[in-house]
């Protein structure tokens, strides 16, 4: 991997040197530095917290693993400073293609619209996220990144958490107000409180193969229902950068992963997709999918978020996705509950809120997984009826389902102020902002996520139109669009993705979603949304 | 719109007898599969999950009701 370390040594901390009975007290300690625990650990330092950060490696896990990464998170990247770098080494796509046996029964575009600073989604390994969240890291003084240490035990107090940490030297304590628990899938965290994590198993093994080669396939992402290569089962091929192709092969519930694991068994299968053995294999993993979660994901002063909350199958780019979106929730609620600004009940608002979205994952990924093995003869006789109708009826190819791909969640949530306008369009309440090209007023072109990230990704008034100023409360970031002072949406994008004719003022949430939009706001009104989405009523 | 149970053909035995005559020199599986794109480009035309919903759950009451009187019947 050029250019980023992968390989981080243990360092002994001053923490360490203190009395067992007088551990060092921290605001935050998150648990996991994977995709979710470096975001959230970069994004809660860069609005004033310091967080500890624990991983019980002392390096950036193998293989591609998460590939998909979605426009949503890249936009969270956005503010977290290191988006540029992922598009830039990602590879960019936004078509899907599904075939049947040898032919193509219909493709989509997951962003057919001009006008978005972010792409659809990028394919990227896992291990450059990651390494590239950890670089961010060093340029934040304020988190402090510990390698090898490995929490072996919590205790749950009134005002705090007390923790046990491994190290190579020995065990050390620590007092956390907060815990944040991102140790992924097989979390040890989600076993010390004590918490299920239960949900469906599903029986089919999946080979998953990244495969070095030079091909000319497009950057899209490829998916056969029964391909003349692997027949009466299903496949997927993805581009990822340094000319590494996905490849995902779906096995028999019966196959043996040792057997099939071997690369001399990989190898011809490959071979028979690709129509030639010009490659070699970079990683190959056998697993099958658990779509699962649990109850709740705030247990005391520990919060748990990513893979160690929920577990969805990898048909949607799902998983790191919906953790990172976990990871934006969280991160300006703890901040303002921190600091007092808002109730400790805020922090309620991310279980509701990514509770939701966590069970639309599960039952997406759980319909499209369902539909890739069908469990009953019934359920397979259904599916080859929609496969046929596919072939000539255009809501036969909306019901094939080979992976719903990730959107951001939009939510219901006692944090949104409900509309009393007429609105014909634009994000409602509970909805995140949609991005639109626009431009300062020198003409420099720029977007409105760009406009929002440089009002300090803050409570945030956008408005639209050459109605008066808006009165805005003090600490408020404001955004204008038109007027004599605005930005400039030359293409009249931004008006119409915001339904912005009759004039228009949206309250974003630190996390970049509408809490709240008036035709004609009013001081007191703004005020009252505030405090709702502060948590404060 | 609620599911409509009304008598919607003016010939219903033409209805029947379309869906019968479709069936007719079909094996077993054959006459499921049909059954199956029939009831899929179907319930895409009507375009209403409500309606699909309560349509399904009448077919399934009276299916159950339907094999508890057969089975009254046998004993």
């Amino acid at each position: 991997m050029p250019h980023s370390k992968v390989q981080f040594g243990y360092r002994r901390h001053p923490d360490q040197d203190r009395p067992a009975a007088t551990p060092a007290e921290h605001a935050v300690v998150v648990v996991g530095a994977g995709p979710v625990g470096l975001s959230l650990a970069i994004d809660l330092a860069q609005r004033g917290q310091k967080v500890v950060l624990l991983d019980d490696a002392d390096r950036i896990g193998e293989g591609s693993r998460a590939i998909c990464f979605s426009k949503r998170a890249l936009e969270y990247w956005d503010r977290l400073g290191v988006a540029d770098r992922m598009v830039e080494k990602g590879v960019v796509w936004s078509v899907g293609r599904i075939f049947h046996g040898a032919s193509l029964l219909y493709q989509f575009n997951l962003l057919p619209e001009e006008g978005h600073k972010r792409p659809a989604f990028i394919n990227l390994q896992q291990y450059y996220a990651e390494a590239y969240l950890v670089d961010r890291i060093a340029q934040l003084p304020d988190v402090d990144l510990r390698w090898r240490n490995k929490v072996s035990a919590l205790e749950r107090r009134n005002d705090y958490v007390a923790l046990t940490i491994d190290t190579p030297e020995g065990p050390y304590k620590l007092h956390a107000q907060y815990l944040i628990a991102c140790d992924g899938a097989r979390s040890s965290l989600r076993q010390m409180v004590g918490a299920e994590f239960s949900g469906q198993v599903f029986e089919d093994q999946f080979l998953i193969a990244d495969v070095k080669m030079t091909a000319a396939f497009p950057t899209e992402r490829w998916f056969w229902f029964d391909p003349p290569f692997h027949a009466g089962r299903s496949a997927l091929l993805h581009k990822q950068p340094d000319d590494v192709w996905r490849i995902d092969l779906q096995l028999s519930p019966d196959a043996d992963p040792a057997v099939e694991k071997k690369p001399e068994n990989v190898a011809p299968r490959i071979a028979r997709m690709l129509g030639h053995e010009n490659f070699d294999f970079e990683w190959i993993s056998l697993y099958k999918f658990q779509c699962r979660r649990m109850d709740r994901f705030l247990h005391g002063r520990v919060i748990f978020a990513g893979d160690s909350a929920h577990q969805v199958s990898p048909f949607g780019a799902r998983g790191a996705n919906s953790g990172l979106e976990d990871a934006e929730n969280i991160a300006w609620k703890l901040d303002r509950v921190l600091r007092g600004t808002s109730p400790e009940s805020l922090l309620e608002t991310y279980d509701t809120e990514r509770s939701a979205a966590a069970d639309e994952n599960i039952r997406e990924s759980t319909r499209a997984t369902d539909f890739m093995a069908p469990v009953t003869s019934q359920e397979a006789r259904l599916r080859k009826a929609v496969l046929s109708l596919a072939r000539e009826t255009e809501f036969g190819k909306r019901m094939v389902n080979g992976g719903r791909l990730s959107l951001p969640s939009v939510y219901e949530t006692p944090l949104s102020t409900a509309d009393t306008d007429n609105w014909r369009g634009g994000p409602r309440p509970g909805t995140s902002m949609p991005d639109a090209p626009v431009s300062d007023r020198t003409g420099n072109p720029m977007f409105l996520t760009e406009a929002f990230m440089r009002k300090g990704t803050r409570f945030t008034l956008l408005t639209f139109g050459n109605g008066k100023v808006v009165d805005a409360p003090e600490g408020l970031g404001t955004i204008r669009v038109g007027g004599e002072d605005g930005l400039i949406d030359a293409s009249g994008l931004a008006g119409q993705r915001y339904d912005a004719e009759g004039g228009a003022t949206y309250l974003l949430r630190p996390d970049g979603y509408v809490a709240a939009r008036f035709r004609h706001p009013t001081r007191p009104a703004i005020e009252a949304a505030l405090a709702r989405a502060c948590g404060l009523n | 719109m609620p599911l409509s149970t009304s008598s919607n053909f003016a010939r219903p035995d033409d209805a029947f007898r379309a869906v019968v005559e479709a069936h007719r020199g079909l094996s077993e599986a054959e006459s499921a599969d049909l059954d199956a794109a029939l009831v899929l480009v179907l319930a895409n035309h009507i375009g209403d999950i409500e309606v699909l919903r309560e349509a399904i759950a009448l077919a399934k009451r009276r299916m159950l009701d339907a094999d508890q009187q057969q089975q009254q019947q046998q004993q």
